[in-house]
């Protein structure tokens, strides 16, 4: 019987190791990859070999992926800024006050988010076009909000409909207007609510691809992503896997750092929110 | 929710104020959708009737149905038909993200079930092991992308290497460019990145699970694989309904993973993949634009056919 425990206690955790190396083995190989250079790059390396640092230099001395690293920042902190400003006010409404049709209109944003993007793309291209913002920052924040707005209104108000009646109550009989309310006794209390779906709603929107490829024309417009993405040589035994690996690791590091902060914070928004990653 | 506390005499009830500002508040947020979502769609669909092109976003003329299908009689007498629904290339793409987006998912399910249980299973490292499966969540697709291709690269890749090694393979596989191991190459890719997100939605189910359960089972000395059959899945089913249609719909539409680890491989190119490829690189952008209409229209069905049969409470209007 201890025996059987005891071969049931290693399976156990074989199979534990075979999860935990399964998930992280890619990331380190990248990582790996990123510190050699030259010849050693086509050696298939287990352990690190070396800690060459010319794959780095190369790419952060290329003024093109600093700008698309700078462009993914605005972008991103700007879709999440005006999404959370949108997000607090509509979710109030939508949490806290009673009216026809309310069911109805939380099922419409639902299914907003999840849209097919490749839906709207001819559409949002003809007004990013007649906007003429095509080709600048202000194309990838307002199309970013197809995603990160119903997120962030949904989130928000499935937080706000837990909180309790009484906290409102006090305000509303003191003849608070529903501003007031809002920005007095909600706000302080959804300061962690907004933390996770911010914090989820910035990956979303540093992560695009579909949009930022075709909204943009210039290499210094490019986010990270498309950068990433469309870092090639001239033929196929040419490409930079070296300057690729380097660049992956600098966008990925912040944001496996963050994750793991508020890792509790981010499956919470995650279950509640079910949004892909 | 708080009733109506008589308004001031003479003027609007609280009710009657409060949801006025309601709508002040809903109206931006609305606004905002209806301009980057309801109206892009709307045009998306116009446009696929028209025979517009890139270079001519507004010079389109109203072409009716041509883009999905038409019929034309040459002078010889012989039929033709048009248009995407007789298009090789669209029913291939069709076929291609339906395949990918069962094999996916089912694989995802299936692995984030078993993960979960070793997540909601108490033992030492526990938080390690949860930290490490966010990882692959945390990377950006594109970058995964990129990473195991790097992986997956037929002459230094990690890979083939150790698939050598352990005897598994003769010769090394291009995985990425082979027509009979692209597919699978993404599949490995997205199950990878997204078994994470499904583990942890089953999770969160499997912790709504009273641990008496279990107790009371075991002092039972009913076997664990019965247990988990009998008691476990049917309570854990809401849960993992939510996360399995989640994955599906992000699986059928499915865009940059395969847009950069195979590009212009017909094995893997998706419904999204093709309807880009026409809109922007080959000019034809109306037709394009009427098979993203198709893609949106499978979805909505989709969507609807499981709001409908699963009786969701999205609302959350049962709680309150």
């Amino acid at each position: 019987m201890t025996r059987h425990k005891l071969l049931k206690r290693i399976g156990f955790y074989a199979l534990v190791v075979v999860i935990v190396v399964f998930s992280v083995f890619p990331f380190y190989y990248a990582v790996v990859t990123s510190f050699a250079s030259g010849t050693a790059l086509f050696r298939v390396n287990y352990l690190p070999s070396g800690f060459d640092l010319r794959n780095y230099q190369a790419v952060l001395g290329s003024r093109n992926f600093l700008y698309s690293i700078g462009n993914s920042l605005i972008i991103a902190t700007l879709t999440v800024g005006l999404s959370l400003f949108l997000g607090v006010t509509a979710s109030y409404a939508l949490a806290r006050v009673r009216f026809r049709g309310r069911g109805l209109l939380l099922m419409t944003i639902l299914a907003v988010s999840m849209f097919p993007q490749i839906a709207v793309l001819a559409g949002l291209f003809e007004l990013v076009r007649f906007l003429g913002i095509f080709n600048t920052h202000w194309a990838m924040i307002l199309s970013y909000t197809i995603f990160t707005l119903p997120f962030t209104v949904w989130v928000l108000t499935t937080f706000m409909r837990d909180l309790p009646v009484e906290i409102e109550e006090a305000a509303i009989v003191d003849g608070a207007s529903p501003w007031i309310i809002i920005t007095r006794v909600f706000l302080p209390l959804l300061w962690p609510a907004m933390v996770t779906t911010g914090l989820l709603a910035f990956i979303g929107a540093w992560n695009e691809f579909l949009f930022a490829l075709t909204f943009t024309s210039t290499e210094s417009m490019r986010t990270v992503p498309v950068a990433i993405g469309l870092l090639s040589g001239a033929s196929e035994q040419e490409i930079p896997w070296g300057p690729i690996m380097a660049a992956s690791v600098i966008v990925t590091v912040p944001l496996i750092v963050l994750v793991l902060i508020f890792q509790r914070k981010i499956v919470a928004g995650l279950t509640a929110g079910g949004v892909k990653g | 929710m708080t009733d109506p506390i008589a308004g001031r005499p003479g003027g609007p009830s609280l009710r009657q104020r409060r949801q006025r500002a309601a709508f002040w508040f809903l109206a931006p947020m609305l606004f905002a959708l209806l301009c980057v979502a309801a109206w892009p769609l709307a045009r998306t669909i116009w446009f696929s009737f028209t025979n517009t092109t890139l270079s001519n976003l507004y010079g389109g003329e109203w072409v009716g149905f041509d883009n999905y299908l038409s019929m034309r009689t040459l002078s010889s007498g012989r039929v033709v038909w048009r248009g995407t629904l007789v298009d090789p290339a669209w029913w291939n793409a069709v076929w291609n993200t339906v395949r990918f987006s069962l094999i996916s998912v089912g694989f995802e399910t299936v692995l984030g079930l078993i993960v979960a249980l070793v997540l909601n299973a108490e033992f030492k490292g526990r938080a390690l092991v949860r930290a490490a499966i966010l990882i692959p969540w945390a990377i950006p697709t594109i970058v995964s992308a990129k990473m195991w291709a790097w992986m997956l690269n037929d002459q230094f890749g990690i890979l083939n290497d150790i698939l050598l090694r352990l005897g598994l393979i003769g010769e090394k596989i291009a995985w990425t460019a082979s027509t009979e191991t692209a597919m699978t190459a993404v599949l490995i890719v997205d199950i990878w990145k997204t078994t994470p997100f499904m583990a942890l939605l089953i999770l969160a189910g499997l912790q709504m699970v009273p641990r008496d359960i279990y107790e009371a089972a075991r002092i039972d000395g009913i076997h664990p694989v019965k247990v988990f059959f009998r008691v476990t899945l049917p309570l854990i089913k809401p849960a993992l309904m939510v996360a399995v249609i989640f994955r599906m719909l992000d699986a059928l539409r499915i865009f940059d993973l395969i847009y950069v680890l195979t590009p212009n491989s017909s094995a893997t190119k998706t419904m999204s993949v093709i309807s880009r490829e026409n809109m922007i690189d080959f000019d034809k952008f109306a037709y394009g634009a009427a098979q993203s209409t198709l893609l949106f229209a499978i979805i909505a069905v989709f969507v609807s056919a499981y709001i409908w049969l699963g009786r969701v409470d999205l609302g959350g209007e049962g709680s309150k």
